[in-house]
């Protein structure tokens, strides 16, 4: 992965859309802000880096913690940054790449309209809770291997 | 923290509103935020104490869902506003009898039914108000769409309470008809006429007029309470009255919520 200090001054839509790959969701260490589709659009101006955000969550706790990590993530470029989070356009679950999907998986979670256990697989599994530690969290239990696990809400 | 999440574009649509469309937008906002915020913070009241530990799960999560969208709710209206107030300092450093919530979410806590019956008649009626949101005030709109996406899991969880408590025997069953009877007689206050409401509609902010809404939310109660045999809400005259006199349980709330604020004036947290 290239990191915004070994592209330097030159800040281009690649290079950054790549730095901030590296940007994990607080919640979800696993994924990254790209991964989730958090992204909607990136704008390298002469005079700033302007990234449009768009929370996963109305009322997501971790925008601020976000935010920072994107400023401090692209502070390498030299150029002021200016992050925006707005609801122009909805944040859906379909936006999650299916890389994020296969990160989730792999931590443990099952992706958004995928009733199967990120454990073993089965689709031997229950919905114990709509709700869980998150907003973005639901709670399931799988009978076949008897985990708990969480799965992504549909939105 | 203190960030402003409100987009350049927000900022740029209030800045072009005319002083009756901005008076009439900010009274619909500050309804529609203070409903969420009082009703969010009372659904918080239940994190630790709920009846199981699922629904201490579900009502700590609800309760942040709502207080997200008061949040948001108020953030669009401090830029409506624009009088230096952010939306904290509209949120906590108001009087009691300045909050502009319904009759409805002035109901105390009281138990599991208490709640569930609170809960379902607000949650019905507030999506039939977001269904009433015109596309007139762009930010509002683009807000209100992402908000109905999260509001459904709300109805999914309470419409099943409702329908458990009322097929759970005699005691579960009783105690929830008495929750409906009482939130009922003051559940349609949520529907209030507001002062600007013919500028809201003028301006399509408001894509029908809250009388509407209310009719719609009578079909969709009639839709969940005649199968199990529950009594609809009465139909009421719409006064002032209806988001204004607030109880002795929101004092209480009220104190509860702003007492990080005033006790240390310009806390961040």
């Amino acid at each position: 992965m290239v990191t915004a200090r070994e592209v330097a001054t030159e800040p281009n839509r690649q290079a950054v859309l790549e730095a901030l790959a590296a940007v994990a969701d607080p919640e979800i260490p696993a994924v990254s802000i790209v991964d989730l589709g958090m992204v909607e659009d990136v704008r390298v101006d002469d005079d700033a880096i302007r990234i449009e955000l768009l929370p996963t969550f109305v009322g997501c706790p971790a925008l601020d913690a976000i935010q920072l990590a994107v400023e401090e993530k692209l502070a390498a470029f030299d150029r002021p940054v200016e992050v925006e989070f707005g609801f122009r356009v909805p944040w859906t679950t379909d936006r999650i790449t299916p890389k994020g999907r296969e990160r989730l998986r792999a931590s443990g979670f099952a992706p958004p309209d995928e009733a199967t256990c990120p454990f073993c697989g089965s689709a031997d599994v229950v919905l114990d809770n709509l709700f869980g530690p998150t907003q973005c969290r639901s709670l399931r239990y799988c009978r076949a291997c008897r985990q708990p696990f969480e799965s992504f809400k549909t939105v | 923290m203190t960030l402003s999440k409100v987009p350049s574009a927000a900022r740029e649509a209030a800045a072009k509103l005319d002083a009756p469309r901005r008076d009439a937008l900010a009274e619909l906002l500050l309804t529609m935020a203070d409903d969420e915020f009082v009703g969010g913070f009372m659904d918080s009241e239940w994190t630790g104490i709920a009846p199981i530990l699922e629904e201490d799960v579900a009502m700590s999560s609800i309760a942040q869902d709502e207080l997200g969208h008061a949040k948001a709710l108020y953030e669009l209206l401090a830029e409506v506003l624009d009088d230096g107030r952010d939306a904290d300092a509209i949120a906590y450093d108001r009087e009691p009898e300045a909050y502009r919530h319904a009759r409805l979410l002035d109901l105390p806590r009281g138990d599991w039914a208490d709640t569930i019956a609170r809960r379902f008649l607000y949650e019905l009626a507030d999506e039939a108000r977001l269904a009433s949101i015109g596309t007139g005030y762009g930010p509002l709109a683009d807000l209100v769409a992402k908000l109905r996406r999260e509001e459904r899991y709300h109805r999914m969880h309470v419409v099943a309470w409702v329908e458990r408590l009322a097929n759970g025997g005699r005691i579960a069953r009783g105690r929830l008809e008495a929750a409906l009877a009482v939130a009922a007689a003051v559940a349609p206050t949520v529907f209030t006429r507001l002062d600007g409401e013919p500028e809201l509609l003028r301006a399509g902010i408001l894509s029908r007029p809250l009388a509407a809404a209310d009719a719609a939310w009578r079909v969709d109660l009639t839709r969940i309470l005649v199968p199990l045999e529950l009594a609809l809400p009465p139909t009421i005259e719409h006064g002032p009255e209806g988001r204004a006199g607030h109880s002795d349980a929101f004092r209480w709330l009220w104190r509860e919520f702003t007492s990080v604020r005033r006790s240390e004036v310009g806390a961040a947290w």
